[in-house]
């Protein structure tokens, strides 16, 4: 890949990533939107989060794969869970990832 | 008013800002060591300021994918900002300039956070909570760009990125229904992982929300009387 390339793909990704969240405000914002449009609003968050962690933690690519970096994430959920903060999980993630790769 | 909601905001986010910084800095090496300029890097982060769709344009880049892939590979991942900006919308005054400036402060955790359960959103405790997670996510770039000969799988980094959200996930996971479209999520997403292209499953399984159409109102919010049970 040539350096042009580079800027180049950071250029557009910059441009459509602002054209992509200011997409939403345009559209529906200042706008009384239907009762029943709160009831999906709230569920969003956990469906779109849920969606992202199984993508990354059990697939690589365009297949499932589950692998030290699974059970480090599953570790740092258990914790978390609990009520561990953010940054404990991460650094547990982390670690642990790391100790299964190094055996 | 909206100054202690800035502020809090800005605390609110310094876990996930913490944890941005650590991803930030993988990105950073791992960009550099795929051929890009430091300058780069750090430029990206500045200017595109998503993580997902920086890994994304980064990894079809390196896997010898074009300029098109790359940024179509971006724009997917950041597919999901549509939902969420459709979901904010309403929370933001102003003309369409304005609020389409106010949705730039958009991402992940910023909106998880100033959700307030209703349907609505605190749009000065999420330009807060941007704030923060901006500032890190810029300046572990720095870092990440010239630190040099990190082995990000050795040191277990790619682990972060999912358990940064799951952290947020399992703050959201307060009511039934809360869990019902999580699962209903991840099982939509994971049935599309071996079919559809990266970022196509996360936008499809925003779609687990419609579960939530049947109960209009959430909680204490003024009931839809008129409608149909």
């Amino acid at each position: 890949m040539s350096t042009a390339d580079v800027w180049l793909v950071i250029g557009l990704c910059a441009a459509v990533t602002a054209a992509i969240k200011a997409a939403g405000p345009i559209a529906l914002g200042g706008r009384e939107l239907p009762p029943w449009f709160a009831g999906v609003i709230q569920l969003m968050a956990p469906a779109l989060l849920a969606a992202l962690v199984c993508v990354s933690a059990l697939a690589e690519g365009d297949e499932w794969a589950v692998g030290a970096d699974t059970a480090g994430v599953a570790v740092a959920g258990v914790l978390l869970w609990r009520g561990a903060n953010v940054v404990v999980g991460v650094l547990v993630a982390a670690a642990i990832t790391a100790a299964l790769r190094a055996v | 008013m909206a100054r202690e909601r800035f502020r809090s905001g800005c605390r609110a986010a310094i876990p996930y800002a913490i944890a941005g910084f650590v991803l930030s800095m993988s990105f950073g090496v791992l960009a550099v060591d795929a051929g890009f300029p430091p300058a780069a890097a750090i430029v990206m982060s500045a200017i595109v300021f998503a993580g997902s769709a920086q890994f994304t344009a980064l990894s079809v880049m390196v896997a010898g994918g074009g300029v098109g892939a790359a940024v179509a590979g971006a724009a997917l991942m950041n597919s999901r900002f549509l939902p969420m900006g459709i979901a904010l919308a309403p929370s933001l005054p102003g003309g369409p300039a304005k609020r389409a400036a106010q949705g730039q402060a958009l991402v992940d955790a910023s909106w998880a956070l100033s959700a307030r359960g209703d349907g609505s959103f605190d749009r000065w405790f999420l330009f807060g909570a941007t704030a923060t997670q901006y500032l890190t996510w810029f300046s572990g770039t720095v870092v990440g760009a010239f630190a040099g000969g990190v082995d990000t799988e050795k040191l277990g980094l790619d682990a972060i990125y999912p358990t940064f959200f799951l952290a947020l996930l399992i703050a959201e996971l307060r009511s039934g229904r809360a869990k019902g479209a999580a699962a209903l999520g991840a099982l939509i997403a994971l049935a599309l992982v071996p079919v559809a292209p990266p970022g196509v499953p996360i936008l499809v399984a925003s779609l687990a929300a419609l579960i939530g159409v049947r109960r209009a109102e959430g909680p204490g919010g003024p009931a839809g009387e008129e409608r149909a049970p």
